[in-house]
């Protein structure tokens, strides 16, 4: 016993390796279609977009990279899927370079793709602008003086979705798609406060549990945590993505690291105890 | 699958093997897409930055600005004068960090640093009074009795959370006593707090593992359908 518990304790790290990566790769050839609810977040994120009528303009911020695609891609998708279902109208901005490409291949994959929306009329992209938080309180007093011009180079105050748009008192809610700073954080502290305008995250998983307080407060209206929440809210829009796909993968993979340290406890504590009887 | 787009899987598929390999241990080909990376966001940013930021907020501006205004102030007035002025000064807090380069007059780039700190604190201290103190204390003052039992607890929860991790991070007093049984219970609420955000981290990673997977074997091998 003894031998073999000291050999978990010396285990190669190689070996979980292994044993994650089956965890994760035979769920996406094999689906187990694990059964998962809605949680409350999720469900009031899907409602406040629900309650918007038909043809009110909703700011879009697609604030992440493609190192976060995986958790916020999905998301990002199903947001656009349930906006144009909606009629809602999307103003797309992004505060992360790298969002632009990102922002723009979901608009011709969704809207464009799915929806056969018009651009300039249905939805605009405005692209990326440098500056922050700098930008965000910029928006509040005129977003065509902040985004003269869209990610395509044409005059923002031409196009007829920006008519009659001046600042967040105009728009009718805020999707905010987080991949970090700038993101979720700083659009609750410096717009929603100041604003007074709605706002609905998704964000990746590592920033969820800082996020929650503000649901609890009220400063955000719903919440899309990680790729659970992605796969959650895929099932209320009635969509399967790589967030319902993932979700196999997501929980085998859980059930491994959780066996993994258990069995590392058992080890650890025997070792201190057989050590212990030794002394 | 148009051809250009084929090359750029294979080579997005490439680099991520390269990336694994390190699992198994470091080695010439893991070393080789980290490096590219880091020359490739290196360009990619200065690039973005000067055509992005630079040319169109303060450049092409400037270049367009005619400078006979100076010698034409009663006629233009002052606001308009101001207003076409006004872009040589963060151009000239730009060309003040170069001066890091300098001995002698590196001193001088700590205006502009001095600027920039100024301006991100102002507006951060804004937001967080604002938005998180505030708001946060106030949604913190909740009913320890709901008429429901269970919204009720949570409430209790929430309450004795907060004044315990409070007491946990009040050093001005030895933790004893009543104060130190309130920060023991403290502990607890954070570690179990650590733990959720740990298993949150943990959702993360993998969830970014599953999307390099389904790009090996979905986009890139076609395994997947």
């Amino acid at each position: 016993m003894r031998n073999f518990f000291e050999k978990l304790e010396k285990l190669d790290r190689r070996v979980i390796f292994i044993f994650v990566g089956i965890a994760l790769v035979l769920p996406l050839f094999f689906p187990l279609n694990i059964k998962f609810s809605v949680t409350a977040p999720v469900k009031s994120f899907y409602d406040a977009i629900e309650s918007l009528p038909p043809g009110s303009k909703v700011l879009l911020s697609a604030d992440y990279d493609p190192g976060s695609m995986p958790e916020l891609w999905p998301m990002h998708l199903a947001a656009l899927r349930q906006l144009c279902k909606r009629n809602i109208k999307i103003i797309c901005t992004q505060l992360w370079a790298t969002g632009s490409p990102l922002a723009e291949r979901a608009f011709n994959l969704v809207t464009v793709g799915e929806y056969h929306k018009q651009y300039g009329v249905d939805f605009v992209n405005l692209g990326f602008k440098e500056g922050r938080e700098v930008v965000m309180v910029s928006m509040g007093n005129s977003i065509p003086q902040t985004f003269p011009t869209d990610y395509h180079g044409n005059k923002t105050t031409d196009l007829p979705i920006m008519q009659g748009v001046t600042n967040f008192g105009d728009l009718a809610m805020i999707v905010n798609i987080s991949g970090g700073l700038p993101g979720t954080k700083e659009w609750v502290l410096q717009v929603v406060s100041r604003f007074h305008i709605k706002l609905a995250s998704g964000c990746t998983a590592v920033s969820a549990p800082e996020f929650y307080p503000y649901l609890q407060s009220g400063q955000l209206v719903g919440l899309l945590g990680g790729m659970k929440g992605a796969a959650e809210y895929e099932q209320l829009i009635g969509i399967t993505g790589l967030g319902k796909r993932g979700m196999d993968s997501q929980s085998v993979a859980h059930l491994v690291i959780f066996f993994f340290i258990i069995i590392g406890n058992i080890a650890y504590f025997s070792m201190k105890l057989m050590k212990k009887e030794k002394e | 699958m148009p051809s250009s787009e084929l090359i750029g899987t294979w080579l997005a598929a490439g680099l991520t093997l390269f990336c694994f390999s390190f699992l198994y241990k470091d080695n010439p080909f893991y070393k080789f897409a980290e490096h590219l990376y880091v020359g490739i966001s290196a360009g990619y940013w200065t690039s973005l930055e000067y055509h992005n930021v630079f040319r169109p907020n303060l450049w092409d501006p400037l270049m367009r600005l005619d400078l006979n205004i100076l010698f034409s102030f009663p006629r233009v007035g002052f606001a308009f004068m101001w207003q076409s002025l006004i872009l040589i000064i963060p151009f000239a807090f730009g060309i003040l960090f170069f001066t890091r380069f300098t001995k002698n007059f590196a001193w001088l780039s700590r205006w502009s640093m001095a600027l920039i700190i100024g301006i991100f604190a102002g507006i951060a201290i804004i937001g967080y009074s604002t938005g998180d103190l505030i708001l946060q204390i106030r949604a913190n003052l909740l009913p320890l009795w709901t008429g429901n039992w269970l919204s009720s607890l949570n409430n209790i929860l929430l309450t004795v959370g907060v004044l315990t991790s409070l007491i946990y991070f009040f050093f001005s007093k030895e933790h004893k006593g009543a104060l130190g049984a309130g920060a023991k219970v403290g502990i607890w609420f954070l570690m179990i707090s650590f733990g959720a955000s740990f298993g949150y981290t943990v959702m993360s990673r993998m969830s970014l593992l599953i999307g390099r997977i389904y790009f090996i074997f979905g986009e890139w091998l076609r395994l997947i359908k």
